[in-house]
């Protein structure tokens, strides 16, 4: 246990230590570019998806339920469950290529491809909250706007380019702000698939804090802690007053 | 092609979509948490040759019944920090929705700013080891409570903005005191929004793992989230174990959706409208 009483003042050095490790410059890396790729896909994917369970289908209830399902069950669960479908020989992803003949990767044990392999699952759990999101802003827009604009000859991308993106921003807005912040901190998924490997090709800073923390590298490990806060204040909060700047009221 | 005929196609499509993408992995995780050891080890689909409901009592059994004490570490957090988050973000949401001055709107930015940056975990532990509540459940909950406040105070502050002053208006013109008005006419009005929070919170914390991991660290007294990241390592070749494990840990998440699957949804979205 480290004692609290007990500190020097070693200016900047955790820091130059931080930064002169290889592992962080791939972590954080690693975190931009999960937090990019996963917002990116929740974005989009979710509006299509919420853009049908608005559209005048029979089974849309249901499948609103299934499609929120994942959001109860905690991340390390699902994490677990992933990391068992991924399994190179036996989980169920390369059983199922092996029967169109095609040999599966090691989901997870590829250094080029463990980090996409984590931010799938990520996006699989995360596109239910934003998709419930985006439905709860399509299902604000007046009715009036589309019967309008189909009198006046608008086909169906037009519509959805000049009535339903403009009308559904703020909704977008809030999807990508969670997301990129979430990914920006992401650790669970990590740390329940991977543990950061291997080697260092699915670290994120969230998870090198935590190593740094778990062996005894205190000051290392808030250093992380500091970079991380300004990475995020960095990009989250400009991006927020571009966002809201560029909103319309319905 | 007959529209009719058009969406029925997409109805069928999108329900078996759903279905694989959705409702396989938790049939998998279910499946496997009934087979012995050799057959969840195959990862695959099959159905078991017979079913092992005694993987259940043995994961609870595991270190001396650490599953029931992590149960019981889950069940205080969580409670405890869903009546202290209702209790101060209902007060908190509601004053700062009515009172519009600059402090206010400074409290506000300040509230909304938790909402973004991460959390600085050494500095909190440093405090929580001064004042002796650093390793101890009571010290989870205010972790907990603290990194919940902004969200439900902003769930708070919009769902009061619902509310017509006249309400208040007339129950000070009557002679209600401030406290009385808050406890008798307000918070009951906030129901709706309370009914979210109170189990968009329970979801939140009961599957919260990194806190956990951080602010009550040590073995022997886990939440569940904690149970599940240690077996990973005990029974890295049990998968049976690993699902049976999952499948207790989804239990109580699992029951609050079943029955407020509506109140998750709508508080999410009232959650979603601008801050």
């Amino acid at each position: 246990m480290w004692t609290l009483t007990d500190f020097r003042f070693v200016g900047l050095y955790n820091f130059r230590t931080f930064f002169s490790e290889y592992s962080m410059r791939i972590g954080i890396k690693n975190t931009i570019l999960y937090a990019v790729l996963t917002c990116g896909f929740k974005a989009v994917l979710a509006l299509g998806i919420a853009m049908l369970l608005t559209s005048p289908m029979k089974t849309k209830h249901i499948i609103r339920s299934l499609v929120f399902f994942p959001n109860i069950v905690s991340t390390i669960a699902i994490g677990l469950t992933f990391s068992s479908f991924m399994h190179p020989t036996r989980g169920l992803f390369n059983t199922l290529l092996a029967h169109f003949g095609i040999m599966g990767p090691d989901w997870l044990g590829d250094i080029n491809l463990a980090l996409y392999s984590v931010i799938f699952t990520d996006v699989w759990k995360g596109v239910s909250v934003a998709t419930v999101i985006y439905i709860a802003g399509l299902q604000a827009i007046p009715e009036t706007y589309y019967e309008a604009a189909s009198i006046d000859g608008a086909g169906g991308f037009q519509r959805f380019r000049h009535i339903t993106l403009p009308l559904v921003r703020s909704s977008i807005n809030t999807v990508i702000i969670l997301a990129l912040i979430g990914g920006l901190r992401t650790f669970d998924l990590i740390w329940s698939m991977t543990r950061g490997g291997p080697g260092f090709a699915t670290d994120t800073l969230a998870s090198i804090i935590y190593k740094q923390y778990a062996n005894g590298f205190y000051g290392l490990s808030t250093a992380g802690n500091v970079v991380m806060f300004f990475l995020i204040a960095i990009i989250a909060f400009p991006l927020y007053r571009f966002l809201i700047s560029r909103e319309v009221d319905i | 092609m007959n529209k009719k005929i058009k969406y029925l196609i997409i109805d069928i499509v999108s329900l078996a979509l759903a279905v694989i993408i959705f409702v396989v992995p938790f049939y998998f995780i279910l499946l496997n948490s009934l087979k012995s050891r050799q057959e969840a080890g195959m990862m695959n689909l099959a159905l078991p040759a017979s079913l092992h409901w005694e993987n259940y009592p043995e994961v609870l059994a595991t270190h001396n019944y650490m599953m029931v004490r992590a149960f019981y570490n889950s069940v205080i957090t969580t409670t405890g920090s869903i009546l202290l988050l209702v209790a101060v973000c209902a007060l908190g949401g509601y004053v700062l929705q009515r009172v519009a001055n600059k402090f206010m709107m400074g409290v506000n930015f300040l509230i909304l700013t938790g909402l973004m940056l991460p959390p600085a975990i050494l500095p909190t532990i440093w405090v929580m080891d001064i004042i002796g509540i650093y390793r101890s459940l009571f010290g989870l909950v205010m972790v907990e409570v603290a990194l919940n406040i902004p969200f439900t105070v902003m769930l708070y502050r919009g769902y009061t903005a619902s509310i017509p002053r006249e309400i208040e208006e007339a129950a000070y013109v009557d002679g209600c005191g401030s406290v009385r008005m808050f406890v008798q006419i307000i918070f009951p009005l906030l129901l709706p929004v309370t009914a979210s929070v109170v189990v968009l919170s329970a979801v939140n914390v009961f599957n919260d793992f990194l806190n956990p991991l951080y602010f009550l660290p040590g073995a022997k007294n886990p939440t569940v989230q904690l149970t599940l990241n240690n077996f990973m390592g005990r029974y890295a070749n049990s998968w049976n174990m690993l699902f049976a494990d999952v499948v207790l840990i989804t239990i109580p998440p699992l029951i609050l959706f079943i029955f407020f699957n509506r109140k998750i949804v709508s508080g999410i979205t009232a959650g979603a409208v601008k801050g």
